[in-house]
């Protein structure tokens, strides 16, 4: 089953609609709840990156019967040095960002914790793609 | 406990939920980073300052299914609307965080870590 969702630049009333909808199929799907979870907290930081750090993208789902595969691509600033964005705790958020409750350097991080496998490619200038897998069992 | 002795403690007002008073629950957690809230584990009641949409995305993805809002912060009919379907109870507190959380300790319920 494959989705896709666009995502808009500072559109943070519909941050998380692809997740909650994301959720809404893999509940339908009968997945495990605490996988489902684990999907769309680490879904849901991705669109608020995208939504917060970038100039608008795309999400793309693919659910088959063992795992779902997400990936967020976003055309925006890139990430310099993706090591150091992975770190719990460093943020280039703005204000806005941090008074949605967000950017306090926990995305990327919450993103690992969550996800089987995680592979983050960026180009300082052109975007940022965010590649998530989680199985099912 | 109930989340009518709860409301009744607070002498808070409820905005969604009235109906789900008999709700029991033990355990709560506080924070206005929405962050924190998506790494929690269980399905507690959120104590919070943060009013806006993304507070009930964020416990609609976190499986949280009450909130607690501080500081006579109201939520917009937009997230009452979100809320309302994702079966959420929303109850307003007068009280800043200190004393809500306060109240909370003083009737029994416990912190999650």
């Amino acid at each position: 089953m494959h989705q896709e969702y666009t995502v808009v630049e500072g559109d943070f009333v519909n941050a998380g609609k692809a997740s909650s909808s994301v959720k809404k199929t893999l509940k339908q799907l009968n997945v495990n709840p605490q996988v489902v979870k684990r999907v769309v907290v680490a879904l849901y930081e991705a669109e608020v990156n995208a939504i917060a750090h970038a100039y608008g993208g795309k999400v793309l789902v693919d659910i088959d019967a063992d795992k779902i595969k997400m990936v967020v691509a976003d055309k925006g600033p890139g990430i310099p040095d993706i090591a150091l964005a992975m770190q719990e705790g460093y943020s280039t958020a703005r204000p806005e960002v941090r008074d949605m409750g967000f950017g306090a350097g926990m995305g990327l991080p919450n993103m690992q914790k969550n996800v089987d496998k995680l592979n983050v490619t960026s180009e300082v200038g052109v975007g940022t793609t965010v590649e998530m897998e989680v199985n099912f069992n | 406990m109930t989340l009518k002795e709860i409301v009744d403690k607070l002498g808070a007002t409820v905005a969604l939920g009235e109906d789900r008073l008999d709700m029991e629950v033990e355990h709560a957690f506080a924070s206005d980073l929405m962050s924190d809230v998506l790494t929690l584990k269980d399905t507690p009641v959120l104590v919070t300052g943060l009013c806006n949409v993304q507070t009930i995305r964020t416990c609609d993805m976190a499986n949280l299914e009450v909130v607690i809002f501080v500081r006579n912060k109201k939520p917009t009919e937009d997230m009452v609307e979100l809320a309302e379907d994702n079966d959420m109870v929303l109850i307003c507190s007068t009280y800043s965080m200190f004393k809500t959380c306060g109240l909370l300790w003083d009737l029994g319920m416990k912190p999650l870590y």
